[in-house]
């Protein structure tokens, strides 16, 4: 905690007994950007897989249709008839057939707006909203089968499931992204560390003839690393939200795109990717000085 | 203080060191002399802990050498004060800032210091130079520079290698009465140099010990010094 506290504060001192140039500045702020506009969109998938997930999950499960496929003759019957069953399940709040017009509407991005519906042996649907914990499947396919032979209950279950996988999935892909993300910030920070603390032999030779403990000689590195490391995430966290906040709106991109982003308070969330990537420099610092310095002579 | 009991190194197969026994007593003056490659470098930086005997037995203000962790080690060395040849500076700060340097990695305040700090480098005659870079010095600047931040800690013990190796008759002649200077104050003083005439002068002023170190064993050196 000590320090923490001294690295914050800036550990005048110690961070003045190294050099200041070398490519190592320029590496570790640009890698520090890099990753952090990388690891905005990454947590901006996460979320947005997370709402999507949650979002089809409430949808179709509320959800569900009764397709009545009967010659034309008892199609009106056998609608009834489901409609009547419908409304003494448990469990299903209200029942509707579709007028032709919906119908229409459904089929016109596959067939074209001039569908002659009345002209194609097309089924009538019904759709289903579901009440409280819903109702028992099987016991109203066995109702329907007996009242209205025609009638075909859809629960949405079958492509429901695979639609929830992939969007669970693709949020756990988020979360590695981030956590691969973070490694490879770490691996590159260590590698311009280890880079910065062979450049400066003998400046750390000098230290310790001097008197100074490893971990003195440690702080002015992983000071400085830190630093740039938040302040390179700072610059790569700005830019990506300004990306994310110009993807297109709702109205305009329509499905997915338009969950890809933030929404009230997760504004917030990648504000933490700069002192994550500064705890990440920190720590990849302070291990590969320590490291080094134990091996040096 | 410091002592060497039986002590020996070796770098690879070359033997440098054997058996040296040799024990710096608080207050004493010591020259080491030699020919160039006899071992005195290697000698003075089993006195500072730099390097570790491979034989015998070096003790360190009262500790093994070997004993000392680190950070043990760190400690001591800002109680034994170091003058190496190439002065070995922090470029890129100014003069004050590297005689500055043992404070600063010992962690006491240097602000507080401060005037310590200006009146140890008007002893040595630097105070317009304070402000310089290292590569903007003299070699006799950079010596008494680097003798400046070996005794900014009070240091019981000063140990200098070849101080006067890249300097003038003048400047060593300086250089050698700040040494005794200090050691009248009671520090313990090692000079490693190879340099007969500093030897003679010093003697005028100073009761020393001369160590001859040939063949990788010290011996007091004779009358004739």
């Amino acid at each position: 905690m000590k320090q923490i506290w001294a690295i914050l504060s800036g550990a005048p001192d110690a961070d003045r007994v190294v050099p200041p140039t070398g490519f190592t500045v320029w590496l570790t702020v640009f890698s520090a950007a890099a990753m952090a506009f990388l690891a905005v969109f990454a947590l901006a998938l996460s979320l947005a897989t997370e709402r999507l997930s949650v979002r089809w999950g409430q949808e179709l499960a509320r959800t569900s249709t009764v397709r009545i496929s009967a010659p034309a003759a008892q199609e009106a019957l056998q609608t009834a008839a489901a409609l009547t069953v419908l409304e003494t399940t448990p469990g299903v709040a209200r029942a509707r057939a579709l007028s032709d017009a919906e119908q229409e509407a459904l089929l016109a991005p596959w067939f074209g707006a001039d569908l002659p519906l009345d002209a194609l042996p097309i089924p009538r649907l019904i759709e289903v909203v579901e009440a409280g914990a819903g109702y028992d499947a099987e016991g109203l396919r066995a109702r329907l089968a007996a009242e209205a032979p025609g009638a075909i209950l859809d629960d949405h279950t079958r492509w429901r499931r695979p639609l929830i996988e992939a969007a669970n999935r693709l949020r756990t892909i988020g979360w590695v992204s981030l956590l691969l993300i973070m490694l490879s910030m770490a691996a590159m920070i260590t590698l311009a560390a280890q880079s910065a603390l062979a450049a400066n032999a003998g400046v750390i030779r000098t230290l310790r003839l001097v008197g100074a403990r490893d971990s003195y000689i440690a702080r002015a590195f992983v000071h400085r690393f830190t630093m740039r490391a938040a302040l390179g995430a700072g610059l790569g966290t700005v830019l990506a939200m300004g990306a994310v906040a110009a993807l297109p709106t709702a109205d305009v991109a329509g499905g997915f795109l338009t969950g890809l982003g933030f929404s009230g308070a997760s504004w917030l969330l990648p504000l933490l990717i700069p002192p994550l990537a500064g705890g990440v420099g920190f720590a990849a610092t302070r291990a590969a000085a320590l490291r080094a310095l134990r091996k040096m002579p | 203080m410091i002592e060497l009991h039986k002590a020996g190194y070796s770098y690879g197969q070359d033997a440098i060191l054997r058996d040296v026994s040799l024990q710096l007593a608080p207050g004493s003056f010591h020259f080491l002399t030699g020919p160039s490659g006899a071992g005195k470098s290697t000698l003075l930086k089993l006195c500072y802990g730099d390097l570790l005997a491979n034989t015998g037995a070096v003790k360190l203000l009262g500790q093994d050498a070997r004993d000392l962790s680190r950070d043990a080690l760190a400690k001591v060395r800002q109680r034994i004060g170091v003058v190496h040849q190439d002065c070995q500076f922090l470029d890129h700060l100014s003069i004050t800032q590297n005689v500055a340097l043992p404070l600063a990695v010992s962690g006491r305040d240097v602000e507080a210091e401060a005037e310590n700090l200006a009146q140890l480098l008007a002893w040595v005659g630097l105070s317009p130079r304070a402000h310089a870079l290292p590569p903007e010095l003299s070699g006799g600047e950079r010596q008494r520079a680097a003798l400046a931040r070996a005794i900014i800690m009070g240091p019981d013990v000063i140990l200098a290698d070849e101080p006067t190796g890249n300097v003038d008759w003048e400047m060593s002649q300086r250089l050698l009465s700040l040494l005794v200077e200090l050691n009248k104050m009671g520090k313990t003083v090692l000079i490693a140099t190879h340099d007969l005439g500093l030897i003679r002068a010093a003697k005028a002023h100073v009761s020393a010990r001369v160590l001859r170190l040939a063949g990788g064993s010290v011996q007091l050196a004779g009358a004739d010094l």
